[in-house]
């Protein structure tokens, strides 16, 4: 064996040890999880602690004649019964919200959506506390409600948010009613105009993308306890942003923020339902301050999914202009978008309408024009993002619904309409008309490896020949090809336009190495089962040459963790991860100084070598991190500081901008509408991959998502205002028996601003899946002119689409 | 209210308490007996994740109540280890084929696929798949899972299995 084979197994066998990125490490988070061992916010007991539950309006719209609580605070058990009454003197019956809005806590004067909170009872155990809101007893005037959210500006319309209706100037410009909440409008209005009027084609659609709910298995909780001596609050609680949950929390309670300690420990699921604030946390709390003991609130499914923020309900009007040879001139795209009660989204404050112009997605379209109008409706309120960056599943859903029809239209393949409109590799970084500028991506050879894959050529004979078999009565079943090729904007964000109640959408990691080189982490953001106690540690692993296995991520706790604004909208591995790295690379250079001290050379003698600084051009001489880490607290150079620890606050210079192709084959039972998901094939480009056994994990989870939401899920209110069906029983969410089989692939475009080029996953598969299943469904029935069909669809739906058509005997 | 004396045997030890006739069996695990690793995710027997065994059978214990696991034996994730502590074929499974992620629907998952095992050594993917449909994950798409109960009956069976998550 000659030296540099050995050099090069030593190199490969050191590398292998750290479990750095790129490897499929196995996760620590696992071992506690599989044994039944983890920490939820409802396995934690304290002593003496009370149970809350609330009292919560059978009507959408009525005005609270009376409460009566006596009977209720009668019950043995029960220690106390709060209302609005009783939060009005603290100024806590309404909340801030993320939005700038406020949100009733308890109700005072009028309900505005069903099972909106009215009371909330404490009681020495959650059967009790039950038991005692069939006590309390509401006197209720019904009101004519608004449901469908086109009549919330009509002239007649009753008036919603009697808190505000002279206020006509909201956080987001001028109402136009009192049921308005906002118009927001980007894009040049006119040019865009100007080329829809001459237009050789041009398209429009009236797309929904329903609403739905994010439903994590482990619903919204809270505990908080009051130490009265110390006047300190303690709030572990589901809590996908706990140091923005701290400030929220100071800000409406009055305690100083370094007072309150919140901990987020593990949570089972989150998919943006856990970012808000809830009326629940706030109740615990201040049942707690009241009653100087700890209060638990722990919602029920029921709950989950007819209170805490819903997702979606976008409503729009979308068109495009080409050529007849198929090159798109410009976008224009109308939302109406339901906010239900209280304008309680989970936005960047500066965007009322999330990332919705992310709508001109991967194509070179010149001239756009998006306007979105929120209103208020007799639904729970919110609008956050369901396993996505702020409304952008929605934005993809416009964009790759709207390509499809145009493609049909123009009589093109629509892979092929894609292909001719695709922003090139060399345009990048692209300025968007409707205002991003996407930092890479490489469409083109994601998108012929996605069709070389799946033989897309062969599919559309075989559709062709199908549709034929169709024709002559041969067959029942339809073939649909659904395909999305979708650009993600993730990583909020820069501080120029990304802040929380004005604090800046940075992210955060302190890294400390301990005497003995192993090392403990924290960041400011908070895993909900995406795997970051694995996956920062390779990070740091790869960067500053300690295995993975000697470092300790935490999360979720904010008297230890640097601040920082949580994990959403696919942030975590592109603002925090990025924060890793730049902290860990603060760490090094000072390890390099110290290692130069050691081997008494300059520091520029030495270079880097996976776990070790090493003298250039004599290998043998070199001190390993470990080493270093023990001198940098045993002999630290002359008029060094000693300590070997970093934290970096990132701010990111730009989102990022993952991006991937996607395909479906899907084969419908026209008389039954039952469908089946052939093959769905999922290519993602996200940059650098830390770990692809995760980032699989995620895309399969995702897509799983995705599945549920274009194929059945849907939260749903009859014209009373009744939700119809907030359980698991109406509430789609798939099983393992119709879940399809995923097939997943990637090309690596890093990211060019990011530290080590990584784009973010999560919410891809999500994004991109559900245009890819409605586009599939749409196809199956396109030779039969249905038009586009809406989402969600079920069998029930699709059913009816053939009866529709005439299809059915 | 009048509160009934029940015998059970949980993960082989033997436990006498005194429960309102209305406790539901899995609050009387989590809350009485401290094994917090059965959850609650519906209330309405949809999702499994409260998923016990039962004197050789899966149960939801969420649609249980405490009174009729009297004279019971049963088993929880905290009793699913092997006797030495370490990671049993099953518990394995999921972790070397990432067949979870948050971890919340994992203890009833396990606990099912453990019942499964039991009544069908070798089951097909299709067998899987219909075997833990009373278990939802919102997580995993599933595809993990089905590889890590598949790992857990090779391990079982002493016949070959894929070693780690492709």
């Amino acid at each position: 064996m000659n030296e540099q084979v050995k050099v090069d197994i030593d190199r490969a066998e050191r590398t292998e040890k750290l479990q750095g990125m790129g490897c499929k490490r196995k996760r620590v988070e696992d071992i506690r999880f599989t044994q039944g061992k983890g920490n939820y916010v409802d396995d934690i007991k304290l002593p003496g602690m009370l149970f809350g539950d609330f009292v919560r309006s059978p009507h959408a719209h009525a005005r609270i004649v009376s409460i009566d609580t006596s009977r209720a605070k009668a019950l043995p058990g029960v220690v106390a019964v709060l209302t609005a009454a009783d939060l009005k003197p603290l100024g806590l019956h309404y909340m801030p919200t993320l939005a700038g809005d406020v949100q009733a806590v308890l109700a005072e004067h009028k309900v505005l959506f069903q099972n909106q909170e009215v009371a909330f009872v404490i009681a020495e155990d959650r059967y009790i506390a039950s038991d005692a809101t069939e006590l309390v007893d509401v006197v209720y005037e019904a009101l004519p409600c608004i449901i469908d959210p086109f009549k919330s500006m009509d002239g007649d319309a009753p008036i919603l948010r009697e808190d505000i209706k002279d206020k006509m100037v909201g956080a987001h410009g001028p109402r136009k009613h009192p049921n308005h909440i906002f118009e927001w409008t980007i894009g040049d209005k006119q040019a865009t105009d100007d080329v829809f009027a001459n237009a050789d084609v041009t398209i429009k659609e009236m797309l929904v993308d329903h609403r739905t709910h994010p439903s994590p298995l482990e619903t919204c909780q809270s505990l908080a306890s009051f130490d009265k001596v110390k006047g300190e609050l303690t709030l572990w609680g589901t809590f996908q942003a706990p140091h923005v949950i701290r400030t929220v929390v100071s800000l409406i309670s009055g305690l100083p923020e370094h007072k309150i300690h919140v901990i987020a420990p593990d949570i089972g699921g989150g998919f943006g339902n856990k970012v808000g604030a809830y009326a629940g946390y706030v109740c615990s709390v201040v049942g707690s301050i009241v009653l100087g003991v700890p209060v638990k609130w722990v919602e029920d499914r029921m709950e989950n999914l007819s209170t805490t923020s819903f997702a979606r309900d976008y409503h729009m009007t979308t068109e495009l202009a080409a050529t007849k040879e198929g090159k798109i001139l410009a976008m224009r795209v109308h939302v109406l978008a339901d906010h239900g009660a209280f304008d309680a989204c989970a936005d960047p404050s500066k965007w009322p309408a999330g990332f919705m112009n992310i709508c001109t997605g991967s194509y070179d379209i010149p001239v756009a024009h998006l306007a979105v109008d929120g209103v208020y409706t007799n639904k729970a309120s919110g609008g956050v993002a369901y396993r996505c960056s702020f409304r952008v599943t929605e934005a993809v859903f416009a964009i790759e619904r709207a390509i499809e029809v145009l493609a049909q239209k123009l009589g093109m393949d629509s892979a092929d309409l894609r292909i001719k409109n695709f922003i090139k590799p060399e345009q990048f970084p692209y300025h968007s008309a409707l205002g991003w500028e996407y930092d890479s991506g490489d469409y083109h050879t994601a998108m012929q490896k996605a069709m070389d894959a799946i033989g897309y050529k062969q599919l559309r004979d075989e559709q062709a020949q199908k549709r034929e078999a169709f024709k002559r009565g041969e067959t029942r079943e339809l073939m649909g090809i659904g395909i999305s090729f979708f650009t993600e904007i993730v990583g909020a964000g820069p501080a120029k336009n990304c802040d929380i109640l004005g604090i800046a959408m940075f992210d955060s990691a302190e890294i400390r190495i301990h005497p003995t080189g192993s090392i403990i982490a924290r960041m400011g953001t908070k895993s909900q089962g995406q795997g970051h106690e694995t996956t920062y540690a390779q990070i740091i692993a790869t960067e500053l040459g300690i295995p993975a296995d000697d470092i300790m991520i935490e999360e979720g706790n904010t008297d230890t963790a640097p601040y920082g604004l949580g994990t959403y909208g696919s942030r975590s591995t592109p603002v925090a991860g990025a924060a890793t790295a730049v902290a860990a690379r603060k760490i090094k250079a000072k390890a390099q100084m110290i290692a130069a001290h050691m081997l008494e050379v300059h520091e520029g003698d030495l270079e880097w070598d996976v776990d070790r600084f090493r003298v250039k051009g004599l290998p043998e001489k070199f001190k390993t991190m470990k080493e270093i880490a023990w001198s940098a607290y045993n002999a630290p150079p002359p008029n060094m500081e000693p300590g070997l620890e970093a934290v970096n606050y990132y701010e990111p210079p730009n989102m990022t901008y993952p991006f991937g192709a996607y395909f479906c084959v899907m084969d419908i039972d026209v008389d039954t509408g039952v469908a089946k998901t052939r093959r769905f094939y999922a290519l993602d480009d996200c940059g650098t991959r830390i770990n692809p056994m995760i980032i699989e994990g995620q895309v399969h989870g995702g897509l799983t998502e995705a599945f549920a939401c274009a194929m059945g899920q849907e939260i749903r209110y009859d014209e009373m205002g009744n939700v119809m069906g907030a359980s698991f029983m109406d509430f789609f969410l798939p099983t393992a028996v119709e879940t399809p089989k995923w097939e997943t692939d990637f090309t690596v475009t890093p990211s060019p601003h990011h530290p080590i080029g990584a784009k973010g996953v999560g919410e891809s598969p999500h994004v991109g899946g559900v245009p890819c299943f409605s586009n599939a469904v749409n196809d199956a029935y396109a030779f039969l002119n249905a038009g586009h069909i809406q989402m969600p669809h079920d069998a029930w739906r699709l059913w009816k689409v053939g009866e529709r058509l005439g299809l059915h005997a | 209210m009048t509160k009934s004396h029940i015998k059970v045997t949980i993960n082989g030890r033997s436990v006498e308490a005194l429960v309102e006739p209305r406790t539901l069996l899995i609050h009387f695990l989590r809350e009485q007996q401290n094994l917090t690793g059965a959850h609650i995710g519906c209330d309405t027997g949809h999702c499994g994740a409260c998923t016990v065994d039962m004197d050789d059978m899966s149960v939801k214990s969420c649609m249980t109540f405490a009174v009729q696991a009297d004279g019971a034996s049963i088993i929880t994730i905290e009793g699913m280890a092997n006797a030495d502590g370490t990671l049993s074929a099953l518990q394995e499974g999921f972790r070397m084929m990432h067949g979870l992620q948050c971890g919340y629907c994992t203890p009833g998952m396990i606990l099912r696929a453990h019942r499964l095992l039991q009544e069908n050594a070798n089951p097909t993917e299709d067998e899987i798949r219909h075997g833990i449909s009373g278990n939802l994950c919102r997580c995993t798409g599933y595809v993990n899972i089905v590889k890590a109960i598949q790992y857990a009956a090779a391990k079982i069976n002493g016949t070959p299995y894929l070693e780690a998550a492709e």
